[in-house]
């Protein structure tokens, strides 16, 4: 049996601060989550929202996004929190590893996605994000056993990185299991990068200069930034990477 | 920019939709578009967007206030993450939970997706989801997961107006949106002869219960729900009115008895 219990709207709370707080307590006595869940919107309505109103009815209309981000779903990493994207700004996909995976392998949440942020908003970059101590990385480089059938969804899924561990295991065979995980997990942004140019409708705008695309990589041990732009090779009529910075 | 006047664009935009009636829809949604981007670009200081620059000084601004007064919470973070919540929300850029929700660093592990839609269980079909799942509830063992609809979502427009008759006009989006196909049903069958915008006000909702329901054919997320250890919400945020409702999905076997 499955039903759905009575609703909590949070809309008419602003006005009283002593109303709101008695009522918030009485909640919180029987259901702490709605309330943490209350104050946690009451305080972006309080410090966002209301102030900048003006803004925030003009976006109602319609948004036009000029980033897309491709963002790991880590609760560390999230870009508006680190890049610093306001409301409007980034159309954003979360996805385990941050992956991008070649337009032959067929559907993904992902790639449905990038055709309505590309085709239909129009976006003019496209950002893909990756992370140190990416657990799903490190499910990526630790999977011992290839045969689909046992692989639990998270080996499945990360096995879209297979040629990044394959690069870094060849490269890096010497260094320590957290070192080579680095290292993949900076290849693997590499590669879903180049995997964005599988997608006809993505990599007519890049050859167009309609969209640019960038990889960047957060380390969070000592708060660091690196990233980097994909250009095109003209002389190899290909692609190469760029302009690349560290900020720390 | 146009050699034309803006009284003449508009005159010949007047004409042509006069002629071509059935252009009135398509008109109406790209002059929506461009309000709005208008919009944007007359708000903001500068009217060129140097994305490089922007996530610049926002990385610069998150490390000098955040990071930095904080070495504690980042510290610790930078050792493992256990959030308590996972989070389904909207790839639309209105709606991060990081601001709706004032979520920081740690507090929530967050899946976004056109609709914030939930596929049903399967090995092969959307494995992003799948995994993500898997990941949220096995190895963090989160205590919570939201699915977050929003207002004016573009995704829930899709799912209401593709005819979905199997001849797709995008490569994935289709596809994608028709998870939540019960939704729209449910829909039309309730509120047929209400306006679309009203429709999809209520699909956006409806969408969410479906999502909901799919989430419980993992077979991780209905042993966690079964046992307690596990609760599912449904939210809705919506930033026409600045509001949010949040509501429980109950799941539960009762006592056997004997016949």
């Amino acid at each position: 049996m499955v039903f759905f219990t009575e609703r909590t709207n949070m809309v008419e709370e602003l006005g009283s601060r002593d109303e709101f707080l008695q009522r918030s307590r009485e909640i919180e006595t029987s259901y702490d989550l709605i309330g943490e869940i209350r104050q946690r919107f009451l305080r972006f309505k309080r410090q966002k929202y209301l102030p900048e109103i003006e803004k925030f009815q003009a976006l109602a209309i319609a948004q036009s996004p000029k980033v897309m981000v491709i963002g790991c779903a880590d609760s560390r990493v999230c870009p508006s929190y680190v890049l610093g994207f306001q409301p409007g700004e980034a159309f954003t996909i979360r996805n385990v590893a941050n992956l991008i995976t070649p337009i032959e392998n067929g559907p993904t949440e992902t790639n449905s996605a990038l055709e309505f942020a590309v085709t239909t908003l129009q976006v003019e970059n496209i950002i893909v994000m990756g992370h140190s101590n990416c657990g799903g990385i490190a499910a990526l480089m630790s999977h011992q056993n290839h045969q689909e059938q046992k692989s639990s969804l998270v080996e499945r899924w990360v096995m879209n990185g297979k040629a990044a561990k394959l690069r870094t295991q060849a490269a890096s065979s010497h260094l320590s299991f957290d070192e080579q995980c680095r290292k993949c997990e900076k290849e693997s942004i590499k590669d879903s990068v180049m995997n964005l140019i599988t997608y006809p409708w993505i990599r007519d705008r890049v050859k167009r200069g309609e969209v640019e695309i960038h990889g960047c990589y957060y380390n969070l041990s000592d708060c660091s930034l690196e990233k980097w732009r994909l250009s095109s090779d003209t002389i190899n009529n290909g692609f190469c990477v760029s302009d690349r910075e560290i900020w720390t | 920019m146009g050699t034309k006047s803006y009284d003449e664009a508009i005159y010949d935009l007047q004409k042509l939709l006069i002629e071509k009636d059935e252009l009135k829809t398509v008109a109406a949604a790209k002059l929506e578009q461009i309000t709005a981007e208008l919009q944007t670009v007359s708000s903001s200081d500068s009217n060129s967007f140097d994305p490089v620059e922007r996530i610049k000084q926002g990385f610069v601004t998150f490390k000098k206030e955040k990071y930095d007064t904080n070495p504690a919470l980042y510290g610790e973070l930078a050792k493992g993450q256990s959030p308590k919540y996972m989070v389904f929300a909207c790839s639309d850029s209105r709606v991060c939970p990081s601001h709706v929700l004032n979520f920081h660093p740690g507090d929530a592990f967050v899946v976004r997706n056109i609709a914030n839609m939930v596929p049903p269980y399967d090995k092969v079909k959307y494995a992003g989801v799948g995994a993500a799942i898997e990941y949220a509830v096995l190895h963090l063992k989160v205590e919570n997961i939201v699915v977050i609809g929003h207002s004016a979502c573009g995704g829930i427009k899709g799912l209401m107006t593709f005819p979905l008759d199997g001849n797709n006009s995008t490569d994935f989006i289709e596809d994608w949106v028709k998870i939540c196909l019960p939704a729209k049903t449910k829909v039309l069958a309730e509120n047929g002869k209400s306006a679309l915008e009203d429709q999809c006000g209520r699909c956006e909702k409806e969408a969410v219960n479906v999502s909901l329901a799919n989430l419980l054919t993992y077979p991780f997320v209905r042993e966690g729900v079964v046992k307690g250890t596990l609760a599912l919400k449904g939210g809705y945020y919506d930033f026409v009115n600045g509001s949010f409702e949040l509501w429980g999905l109950k799941f539960g076997l009762s006592p056997a008895h004997s016949i």
